[in-house]
Parts: C-alpha cells; sequence; structure tokens
C-alpha cells in the first residue's frame, strides 16, 4: 500500500478521478520527468492530455439566437462528469497572447456516455468574451475548464412540485434541468415562466415546445416582453395559483431577482427559493476602492482606489506573501477569487482568475483574494 | 567606497533624473500595451523546442554505449538543459510570462531542472538580487559570498584562494546557487536556529535535491541497463555544460568592468527613476546574435533585464535600442562589449581581488570593478554644479564624457610620467658618459 502511496506522490495533485492505475503510472513516470510532469510531454501531443489542469476541445458551435451561441466542448483527461444540473463551469480562451476566464452554466444534461458538455453563450454589448465567443470560434478550441461547481443546481430526486422562473440568458441552468428531466422521463409537475424580448431572441424556443409536448405535466410560460409586457409577479395567483407549494428556482437580470426575493420572502417561503445571480459586476475604475475580502482567513476590510491590497492584509494580520513592493519580483503572487483589482502602474484591469500582485494592485470595487 | 549618490554620480540633475525615469516608463507601458499572441506564440514555440530537445537526447542516449550516440545524446542534452534554465525557468519564474495568464507557464508554479527548488531561488535572485541590486551588503550575488568581487569589501586571506574558487564555482554553479539560495531562504525567514529537519527550507531543499539526483544520476543510468555507465557521464557532463554557460553568462553580466556598485545609503533615499538607473548602471551586457541572445535567455540584455525583469525576454532587443537611445541622450555609458572581453574582464577582477589591499593600486572609488562620484571631484564640489553642456558642440557631457576624458587624463598623465622617465634616464646616461 505504501509502495501504491509513493508512486503516485508526484503526482497527487493532478490525479485523474476514477484512474488509480492512471495515477500510479503517471506518478511513476513523473519521477523520471522530474521536474515536468508527464502531461507536459504528452501534451504536445494532445492539449487535452493536460491534468494539470481540466482541457477541452470545441467540436461544436451552434447558432442559438443571432446573439447567443452553443458551444459543445469535449472535457480532456480527469473531467467528472457527474455534475448537477444548473451548476456552472469556468472556462478560459486563448485570445490575443492571453487566457481570458469566465464563469457560464452548463446546459447539457450530465452524461457519461457522450461525454460532451455544452455552454450556451449570450453576446452581452460590455462583455468582450462573450462577444467574441458569439462572433465565432472555430471548431477544435482548445479551452481550459474548471470543474463544474454551484449550489444553483437540481436535486436527486427532484421535488413533486417545481417552478422556474428565468430571463434572458437566465434559461442557461433551467434548460440543463429541464433536459436531465426529461432524458430521466420522470418529469414532476413543473412550471416554467421565461422572458424573452421578441420571438428571434428567444434561446430553446422549440426545445421548451418540444419538452411541453412529451410531458403533460410540463407547462412552458414564454412571455414576449416587447408584445406581451413584462411578467408580473402579482398575476402568478391568477396563472398558478399553487405557486406558493413549489420548489422555486430563478435566474435572469438582478432586477427581477431582487423582486422575487422580495416577494417569497414576504409570503415567507423564502425557504423554497434558489436564486443565481450572473456576475454582472464591472471593475469600478472610480478609484474609490472597494471591500476587500481574504477568503482564507475570512477577514475584509473596506480600502482606498489608493491602498496597495498588499498594505490592506498586512494591516489587517493577515498572513501576506511579501517581496520588492514595487512590481518586480512576483514573490507576492495570489489568485483573485471575484472581483476586479487595478494595476497601479499601468491602470490595467484583472478580473476573476487572475493571479496578481498584490504590492502594486488596489481594490477596483469588491474582491476576494485567496489568502 | 561605492556610490552613494547615483544623480551626481550620473552626471544628472533633479529634472534629468525625472524625465529619464518617466521616460523608461514610456518604455514599460509601449511594451506592456503591445504584449499578444505573437509573443505567446514565441514561449510556447520554445517550450516545444525545449522538450523535444530533451526527450530527443534522452532517446539518443540510449544507445550511449557508442561514442557518436553519446556525443549527439549529450549535445542534445545539454542545450535543452540550457535552454530549460535560462530562457525557460529563469524568465517564466521572473514572471515575464505571467500576463498570459496560463497556469502552465506562470511564476506561481514553474519548478525547474536545477538542484535548488524554485521557491527559494525566486526569494534570493527575484526579490532579494533584483531589489538591492549590487549594493554592497545587500546583494548576495556579488561574488555569491564566495568570490570578493569589489574592493569595497575588505579582503581576507581565504580570498587567496579565489581563482581556485571560481573554477569549482563555475563547473558546480547550480550547487553553488542552491546554497546561496538556501541561506537566503533561512535568513529572510529567521530559520537559522532550528534543527537541520525542522526547516522547511531544508526539508524543501532536500527532497528537490533527492529527484534531481536521482532522475540524473540513477533512475535514466538504471533504465539504460548495460549503458548505464555511459549514461551516466552524459548526463553529468550535460549538467556541467549547463553550468558553466550559466556561470559564464551571469558573470558577464555582472562583473565586467562598468558594472558599477553602490552603498546602502543610496538605497535608502532612492527615487523610482533612481532605481532604473542604478540597474542600468550595475548591470552589463554582452554582444550577441540571435542564436547566443536565444540560448543566454536573452541575458545578453542584462541591462534591460534588470530594469525591466518581469517584461517578455523576447522583448529585450527592442527595448535595448530604446534604452541605447536614452544612454545617448543623456550621455551615460552603455557597458557592453563581446562575450569574451567581457569575461575576461570580469575574470581580471577575481584574480586582482584575490589579493591584499597594500597589492592593489586603485581605490574603490576610482578602480575598473567599482568607482564613485568621488572620482570626479575636484576640491569638494559635486560635479553636477560644473559646466554640463559643451559650449562647442553644443551637445550634454555627462558621465560617459566624463569617463573618457578621466581616461584620457589619465593616460596623457602615464605618458608623462613616463617620458619625464625616459629624460630623467637620459640625463644620467648623459652624466655617466
Amino acid at each position: 500500500m505504501d509502495l501504491k502511496r509513493w508512486l503516485e506522490a508526484p503526482a497527487a495533485n493532478v490525479s485523474a478521478p476514477k484512474r488509480p492505475r492512471l495515477n500510479m503510472l503517471r506518478g511513476a513516470i513523473t519521477r523520471i520527468t522530474t521536474p515536468l510532469l508527464p502531461d507536459d510531454y504528452l501534451h504536445l501531443a494532445n492539449p487535452l492530455w493536460s491534468a494539470r489542469e481540466l482541457r477541452g476541445r470545441v467540436v461544436d458551435v451552434k447558432k442559438e439566437t443571432a446573439t447567443a451561441v452553443t458551444l459543445v466542448i469535449q472535457p480532456g483527461w480527469g473531467f467528472n462528469f457527474d455534475y448537477q444540473p444548473g451548476q456552472y463551469i469556468g472556462i478560459g480562451l486563448h485570445l490575443g497572447g492571453r487566457w481570458h476566464w469566465r464563469s457560464y452554466s452548463l446546459t447539457s444534461a450530465p452524461n457519461w456516455d457522450e461525454k460532451l458538455i455544452s455552454i450556451t453563450v449570450k453576446a452581452m454589448p460590455e462583455g468582450f468574451l462573450s462577444s467574441h465567443l458569439v462572433g465565432g470560434v472555430p471548431q477544435g478550441t482548445i479551452v481550459r475548464l474548471a470543474a463544474p461547481k454551484g449550489n444553483f443546481a437540481l436535486p436527486t430526486p427532484p421535488p413533486e412540485k417545481i417552478l422556474f422562473i428565468t430571463a434572458g440568458s437566465g434559461i442557461t441552468p433551467i434548460i440543463s434541468m429541464l433536459r436531465t428531466l426529461d432524458r430521466h422521463g420522470d418529469m414532476p409537475d413543473t412550471v416554467h415562466i421565461h422572458s424573452a424580448p421578441t420571438e428571434d431572441e428567444l434561446m430553446f424556443g422549440d426545445e421548451l415546445t418540444a419538452i411541453a409536448e412529451g410531458h403533460p405535466q410540463f407547462t412552458s410560460h414564454v412571455q414576449l416582453t416587447r408584445s406581451d409586457g413584462k411578467f408580473a409577479l402579482a398575476s402568478l395567483d391568477k396563472f398558478y395559483p399553487d405557486w406558493r407549494e413549489r420548489e422555486t428556482w430563478a435566474c435572469g437580470p438582478s432586477a427581477l431577482l431582487e423582486e422575487i426575493e422580495r416577494v417569497w420572502k414576504h409570503e415567507g417561503i423564502d425557504d423554497k427559493l434558489h436564486l443565481e445571480r450572473f456576475e454582472i459586476a464591472r471593475a469600478d475604475t472610480s478609484g474609490k476602492g472597494g471591500k476587500v475580502t481574504f477568503s482564507k482567513s475570512d477577514r475584509s476590510v473596506d480600502v482606498d482606489g489608493a491602498t496597495s491590497l498588499l498594505e490592506a492584509g498586512e494591516n489587517l494580520g493577515v498572513q501576506m506573501p511579501f517581496g520588492c513592493r514595487m512590481g518586480i519580483c512576483q514573490t507576492c503572487v495570489v489568485p483573485l477569487t471575484a472581483g476586479h483589482v487595478i494595476d497601479l502602474r499601468s491602470g490595467k484591469e484583472h478580473g476573476e482568475g487572475d493571479r496578481i500582485q498584490t504590492c502594486i494592485s488596489a481594490a477596483a470595487g469588491d474582491c476576494t483574494l485567496e489568502l | 567606497m561605492a556610490i552613494t549618490d547615483i544623480k551626481e554620480f550620473a552626471h544628472l540633475t533633479e529634472e534629468d533624473m525625472e524625465a529619464f525615469g518617466r521616460e523608461l516608463d514610456a518604455v514599460r507601458r509601449d511594451i506592456e500595451d503591445s504584449r499578444g499572441e505573437k509573443d505567446a506564440a514565441y514561449i510556447r514555440r520554445t517550450i516545444r523546442l525545449q522538450r523535444c530537445l530533451e526527450l530527443g537526447g534522452r532517446i539518443v542516449l540510449l544507445g550511449s554505449k557508442y561514442r557518436p550516440a553519446w556525443l549527439a545524446g549529450t549535445a542534445l542534452l545539454s542545450v535543452a538543459k540550457i535552454i530549460e534554465n535560462m530562457e525557460l525557468g529563469h524568465n517564466v519564474m521572473h514572471g515575464q510570462w505571467d500576463w498570459m495568464n496560463d497556469p502552465e507557464i506562470h511564476s506561481v508554479s514553474w519548478e525547474w531542472d536545477q538542484t535548488g527548488p524554485s521557491e527559494q531561488w525566486k526569494r534570493a535572485h527575484n526579490y532579494s538580487h533584483h531589489t538591492y541590486t549590487n549594493i554592497v551588503g545587500m546583494d548576495d550575488d556579488i561574488g555569491f559570498g564566495i568570490l570578493r568581487m569589489t574592493r569595497d569589501e575588505p579582503w581576507k586571506p581565504i580570498n587567496l584562494i579565489q581563482p581556485l574558487a571560481n573554477v569549482l564555482l563555475a563547473a558546480t554553479f547550480e550547487w553553488g546557487i542552491a546554497l546561496h539560495d538556501l541561506d537566503s531562504q533561512k535568513e529572510l525567514d529567521g530559520e537559522q536556529q532550528k534543527r537541520f529537519w525542522d526547516s522547511p527550507s531544508n526539508r524543501a531543499f532536500v527532497r528537490k535535491i533527492g529527484r534531481q539526483v536521482g532522475k540524473d544520476f540513477v533512475l535514466f543510468p538504471a533504465l539504460t541497463g548495460p549503458a548505464w555507465k555511459s549514461t551516466l557521464t552524459a548526463n553529468a557532463t550535460a549538467n556541467l555544460v549547463r553550468n558553466l554557460w550559466a556561470y559564464a553568462v551571469i558573470f558577464c553580466g555582472h562583473f565586467p568592468d562598468g558594472a558599477e556598485k553602490f552603498t546602502m545609503g543610496q538605497f535608502e533615499t532612492e527615487t523610482r527613476a533612481e532605481w532604473y538607473l542604478r540597474q542600468m548602471l550595475g548591470s552589463a551586457n554582452f554582444e550577441a546574435g540571435k542564436v547566443m541572445a536565444f540560448m543566454s535567455g536573452n541575458l545578453c540584455y542584462q541591462i534591460e533585464h534588470h530594469m525591466f525583469p518581469d517584461l517578455p525576454s523576447n522583448r529585450y532587443q527592442e527595448i535595448s535600442e530604446k534604452v541605447h537611445a536614452l544612454c545617448e541622450k543623456y550621455d551615460l555609458p552603455y557597458t557592453t562589449g563581446s562575450l569574451g572581453k567581457q569575461y575576461l574582464l570580469a575574470l581580471r577582477t577575481i584574480h586582482k581581488l584575490s589579493l591584499p589591499d597594500s597589492w592593489l593600486r586603485a581605490t574603490s572609488d576610482d578602480a575598473p570593478e567599482t568607482s564613485s562620484e568621488r572620482k570626479f571631484r575636484t576640491g569638494d564640489a559635486p560635479v553636477v554644479h560644473a559646466l554640463r553642456i559643451d559650449p562647442l558642440t553644443g551637445k550634454r557631457r555627462g558621465l560617459r564624457s566624463a569617463i573618457a576624458e578621466a581616461r584620457v587624463s589619465l593616460r596623457n598623465a602615464k605618458k608623462e610620467a613616463k617620458r619625464q622617465a625616459r629624460a630623467q634616464r637620459d640625463r644620467v646616461k648623459s652624466l655617466t658618459a
């Protein structure tokens, strides 16, 4: 047993789940390829054979609407297909020499057989990456992936009565849930209220119709807001009087979510409510700073836009790695897990997923460091 | 004593200094803004090349019993190790490619093919050496604690064996660096008192050495079976070649004449512009073509590297043109020369400074390897108050002109002394005749 552990040890951080033999082999080879990993050689032959980090290949790009596409991705080694419908993944795309990192909801239903996943991306006017994705990603593009995560998920078994409320691209995590329920064939009593501006901008319209045809217990309520107006939560009593009994999942613009939250709280049924907020906050470059949270040490502080994150942390007593304090030595580099920071020297922004130098970075809005 | 006032040494006024700093900040911004796909492709191509060379070398060495295979395999492996050390390890760990946001090519995660753990090297090199560059007493890279490379340091009898220590350091350079880094890591962590195995730095150090030595000197030889001996010698040779080359590049970048030393006094009051200038005056380049530049990890542009340690190495050539132009503008020296010349200058210092001070003629204010602003003072007046624009040509008269003039007057003084000696001799001769 000890031999097994010794063999696996060098590759322990990058082990492939469910493949103990592979882990052992990789560990053994690592002894020879040290300080590199076998992957460093293997992914020269095939980029998907990297297990330092998850990778994927775009195998299909499907147009959903004029402003939305679905990327079908074949994940490389080590991806766990046991995700829950409704969860999201991190995806990195290589553009202009650098990797850009974003999170998107999975739109596929979990499936070990096909070994494919999909995300659906709607172009946002200010979204650099989303516009690029919708503008066209060539088939075969290699992307970085982060394991699926998130609490916004459909449990197994699903509750008996469900209400989904979505708007715009908020439908993406829900379509994954619907596809899963559809695939398993045991659709509970489900109402889905979805708002889109027009027919043309409605994502998955045909699929919603098809699911509704196949399952009489599923009701699809599509609200085309430009012609029908906004769906009023007050009309729930009229259309779906049992809505209070339903386990509810809602996803969409924050105004909608806030309203829902208020109503559900007022009714005293907010324990039945699950919300998913897409990150829409952008860097606050007004120079006002923001709230910096140090996640591991569980401390936070409000700082101005001129205080370096290193100083902020040190003042709080957080154990901060430090070096030259002028941005040259890379000793203080840590991952930014949420929010945005600004490089005090160049004014360049860094966002979630970037590793940043704390000594020359200041908060640009609220942000979280993994420290 | 080494330089205590860099402005005065460089013949620059306060305003000059600020303008100089601003121009360098602009150079930095230009490069940062234009980093892109081409640069990313460059580093990925380099990585691919290095992996293929290493893999190729290891495969060829399977037949290392045959002399041509031994030679070819060793050559491939040596080149692979050099690229891995210089253009990849050194530069990636400086964060030159962190902007790509690629976890596989990042200063945080890179581990290199050297005996010392990269974490410890980054502390000693990126932090201590690059922040306190050439400050006597702060930058341990001046002589790596073994060699006396400036007469600012007092002579000790042990310095007599310096010529030998130098050869040893060159041959075992990676070990020298590893021990040097371990020491500074422990110093920074305040670990001196701990017992050997209680120290996390020691444990990391031993673990890394175990893997490195195990790979090159146990596992690979064992894998080749009957040819184990020739594989072992091939691996040892490749490590030696890499050590010698890395040593030569480092010494040519830091120890030729003209690479100045500084005092703590200078550091304590330093502005960002003065920091740039210290990096520039403290380093030296050597002339290199494309291939040699690549093999040196672009450290033939040591001056540029020290001013912008975290900008991508493939851009140093372009940066060097701009830095060179700034040197013209401010009449500053740009220390460079052929690889051979730069190394011989370093070698001269190593041998000369092995001798006691009483045998040396120059002072640390005016010696080939270290000088200070006092070298230019007439009386007690700082040189910046002197006339700085040549009335005839209208050109700036700065440090470079001052050095050239000092050299000419030294030569003239020597000539004059010789002439007088000859005249004296002639007189004596004519008297005795």
